[in-house]
């Protein structure tokens, strides 16, 4: 396990943002719940603002003295407000496809199907 | 106010009256009362108030210049009421040339027309409501009706009546030739009135087309006189610069040489124009050119120049008096004149149309060689003989009149040819009295009987004792009825003027004595025929029951101007005795300077001499013409009574001994047969040969480019449904097929989509990292 033997690099921030990527994607995947699907999204977009902050961090960065250092971080910023109201929304649609289907079975809403 | 002013005045007044009711009638005719009928009482009303105008204007005349036994030729006055345009020397104007001649003619046509209008008020009344005309077919295969057209009638009277008028106070032959042309086209409008008659339309063309032939001639010779002599104005006229510049008579009569025929100077420079340019070419300058011109011109005129030119220019005006007169070989149309309205054929025979020929040759005169008075005497011998022969054997009342108006215009040309002047033009107006008599009365016959045929009529004395009466006036006037030497009808004054002219001819002139005879033996056919007309329409008994049951008397406004016309021809050609008035001393004061001697000699002919006219007053031929007249009046006039009167002798043995002649007579010696071969014929030949090259040629060449077309556009339709077509619907269908076998992928379930773009997400990745190689794989 060489990865375990090194100091905290980049490689780590991006293996824990795959890794919660990973989880987010199987969740959606395997949830028939629509909130579990949401969580599933939060841990997806929770694994790339991880990727956006590891690769702002100043010592990976050669430009490091010329630049502020804060465009990852700002990008993350932007990802966490928008998690928030894609929460709001997405609640919202849960709540109404709640009150149209008596469920929140994501299965259960196919009538779109080709 | 001064004579110079007040007559130009009174004569534009009187001439544009009829135009104004024309105008008049054609914006609001039908509007006028019921079917129109106020129309007739504004066209005569016009007409009237025109007849009064020009007999003020005679008076004012005859006021300044009183008749006397020995009238002197008095100038006449010249002018413009309106310039047109101005190109150089060369004017267009609407001019005046007014004499005596002008003031008769005016008086005349007024005076005439206004008993035509009249009389028309009552003959046309079936043109008011819906006219019947039995002899046209319409399309439910019953006679045709139609709408009357009362206004219509009275409208072209007016435009008639104001061309006849303008043509006469004309002072320059260009408006000569436009109101020349008016009167043509007034009468084809009114002898094809009655439009829908096949017969009627054609005989309107035939007048119209023929009238073309003589016409030609007449724009040869007005190019002639406008080439060598640069103006059209008869008249002197005053020009800017206060010179006189002179008109066509004083170009060709000037009073340097007391006003004898004289080859102008432009005319001699056109003939010589070969010689002159050589003349140009060798001086060194161009005054000095026209100096020797001016030099040569005597001797070149001397030589003959310009001379052909000028005989030319006659006869090409001559031909175009043929046309209108009906002069041999152009009398064709008069005849089938005959199909207009009876009071139109009153008109055209009388006062207008064809007087307007006689008129031109008249006021052409001064400008006439001896040649071409010749040419114009014979044509006027052969056209009375000819005319009178086929009028014997004619038995259409009207036609019979045509032709004795053919033979009496052909005595006008005739006696104006043998230097007759006075005569001739005194025999116009003495025709038209008794010539639109004579018509009236037959419109009256025929307007009773429904019938034209003569050998339908008879007897009809009793039943139109008005008619017959003023008929028989008519009749005698034009046959010259009179004592001998003393006094008589109207007739009988102008025909012995003009007998005793062509026997003073025939004394000067002895080659030329047959004229004489020729015109003398037409006397005689001229009582027959008249007189064979009398009596097979009003004598004897009735031929045919019904039309004689069906006659009837005219309405007084019918018989009223019969009267008058009939009064008018008797009186027509008296002086009055102490006072010396009459028609031929007015006519004496408008005879062109210079024409009152004749022509000693002709330059060309040998042996032909124009005696003066007044040789012919000399009391020895004027004795013995008279007598000769009167005999052969009065042997046609026997032989008619014979015939047709008594009975004594038959007319249909008399047919059966002649036949052959009576055959070539009826046939109006086969003029109609003979211009239908040498000119319709070939005319209708090239127009089918064009028609054929039309269809045969153009016709298939654009057929053919029509196939053409059609036939690009099938293959191009070809390409389109089976090339373009299949390529955009076989694209449709595919597009359609892949949207079908796509439809399973768009499931409905969110997880499947997930999985789906994580899936293709990684797929895609490692697909890109296999084609750019990147490091991180093993």
């Amino acid at each position: 396990m060489p990865l375990l033997n090194q100091p905290v690099s980049l490689s780590h921030y991006l293996l824990v943002g795959a890794i919660l990527f990973a989880c987010g994607i199987v969740c959606m995947a395997t949830k028939r719940n629509a909130i579990g699907v949401l969580m599933g999204v939060e841990l997806v977009l929770n694994g790339a603002a991880v990727n956006f902050v590891a690769f702002s961090a100043p010592f990976l960065r050669g430009d490091a003295e010329l630049a502020l250092g804060l465009d990852g971080h700002l990008m993350t910023l932007f990802v966490i407000v928008l998690a928030a109201a894609e929460a709001a929304v997405a609640l919202a649609i849960a709540l109404c496809y709640y009150n149209t289907h008596a469920t929140i079975d994501v299965d259960q809403g196919d009538e779109l199907r080709g | 106010m001064e004579l110079a002013r007040l007559l130009p005045l009174l004569l534009l007044s009187a001439w544009l009256l009829p135009l104004g009711s024309f105008a008049a009638i054609v914006f609001a005719g039908p509007r006028m009362g019921r079917g129109g009928r106020k129309a007739a009482y504004l066209a005569t009303g016009a007409i009237g108030a025109a007849l009064v105008l020009s007999l003020a204007a005679l008076g004012a005349w005859l006021w300044h210049h009183p008749l006397a036994a020995d009238s002197q030729a008095v100038a006449p006055l010249s002018g413009d009421w309106y310039t047109l345009a101005e190109f150089g020397k060369l004017r267009l104007a609407i001019g005046y040339y007014i004499d005596a001649l002008t003031l008769g003619m005016f008086v005349m046509v007024t005076l005439i027309s206004t008993c035509i209008h009249v009389y028309s008020i009552g003959y046309m009344r079936e043109e008011l409501g819906e006219v019947t005309d039995p002899l046209v077919r319409g399309s439910d295969g019953g006679p045709l009706v139609r709408p009357g057209r009362f206004p219509r009638f009275f409208q072209y009277l007016s435009l008639f009546c104001f061309s006849m008028l303008g043509l006469v106070v004309a002072g320059n032959i260009a408006m000569v030739f436009v109101f020349w042309e008016l009167v043509g086209i007034c009468s084809y409008l009114l002898i094809g009135f009655y439009i829908e008659r096949r017969s009627a339309s054609t005989a309107a063309n035939k007048a119209f087309i023929v009238n073309r032939v003589g016409d030609f001639g007449m724009i040869v010779g007005i190019m002639i006189l406008l080439g060598g002599l640069g103006t059209f104005a008869f008249g002197d006229h005053l020009g800017a610069e206060g010179k006189v510049e002179p008109g066509i008579f004083s170009q060709v009569r000037p009073a340097s040489a007391e006003h004898g025929l004289v080859v102008p100077d432009g005319l001699v420079r056109m003939a010589a124009a070969d010689r002159l340019a050589a003349v140009y070419a060798s001086m060194p300058s161009a005054d000095a050119a026209e100096e020797e011109i001016a030099r040569q011109i005597p001797q070149l005129r001397r030589a003959g120049y310009g001379y052909g030119l000028l005989i030319l220019a006659g006869l090409g005006i001559f031909c175009g008096c043929v046309g209108k007169s009906a002069q041999f070989p152009l009398h064709v149309w008069l005849p089938d004149a005959m199909e207009g309205p009876t009071p139109v054929s009153a008109l055209i025979h009388a006062a207008t149309m064809v007087a307007a020929g006689v008129y031109l040759v008249g006021r052409f005169y001064p400008v006439f060689a001896p040649e071409v008075l010749l040419v114009i005497a014979v044509t006027g011998c052969i056209t009375l003989f000819l005319a009178a022969t086929i009028a014997i054997a004619a038995t259409d009342i009207k036609r019979v009149l045509a032709y004795s108006t053919v033979s009496q215009l052909g005595y006008m040309m005739f006696s104006l040819g043998l230097g007759g002047w006075a005569a001739g033009l005194f025999h116009l107006f003495t025709h038209a009295c008794f010539k639109a008599l004579l018509f009236l009365c037959s419109g009256s016959v025929i307007h009773a009987c429904h019938t034209n045929e003569m050998t339908e009529m008879g007897g009809l004395r009793k039943k139109m004792p008005w008619t017959a009466g003023t008929m028989l006036v008519g009749c005698l006037a034009i046959s010259g009825a009179g004592i001998p030497l003393l006094i008589g009808l109207s007739g009988y004054h102008s025909k012995d003027a003009i007998l005793a002219q062509a026997f003073s001819f025939a004394r000067h002139a002895p080659a030329h004595a047959w004229l004489f005879y020729v015109a003398a033996a037409g006397a005689a056919l001229t009582a027959f025929y008249m007189f064979r007309l009398w009596f097979m329409t009003f004598s004897g008994k009735p031929r045919v029951e019904q039309v004689y049951d069906h006659a009837h008397e005219s309405p007084a406004v019918m018989i009223v101007p019969l009267v008058i016309l009939a009064v008018l021809a008797i009186s027509a050609g008296w002086t009055l005795p102490g006072v010396d008035w009459g028609l031929p001393e007015l006519l004496e004061q408008a005879r062109p300077l210079g024409t009152a001697e004749g022509f000693p000699e002709a330059r060309t002919i040998a042996g032909l001499v124009v005696p003066a006219e007044h040789h012919s007053h000399a009391p020895a031929v004027h004795k013995i013409v008279s007598l000769a007249a009167f005999a052969a009046a009065l042997a046609g006039f026997l032989i008619a009574a014979a015939f047709y009167g008594l009975r004594l002798l038959s007319a249909a043995a008399a047919r059966r001994w002649f036949a052959p002649v009576h055959w070539l007579l009826v046939h109006k010696w086969f003029f109609d047969e003979l211009y239908d071969a040498l000119f319709v014929k070939p005319a209708l030949f090239l127009a089918r040969q064009a028609a054929e090259i039309d269809r045969g040629v153009i016709d298939w060449a654009a057929d053919g480019s029509a196939r053409l077309c059609l036939r690009i556009a099938r293959i191009d339709d070809w390409i389109d449904r089976w090339i373009v077509d299949r390529f955009i619907n076989g694209l449709g269908r595919w597009t359609w097929r892949l949207g079908l076998a796509l439809r399973p992928l768009q499931s409905g379930q969110l997880r499947q989509y997930v999985v789906m773009i994580a899936v293709s997400t990684v797929t895609i990745f490692v697909l890109i990292s296999i084609y750019r190689n990147y490091a991180f794989l093993p």
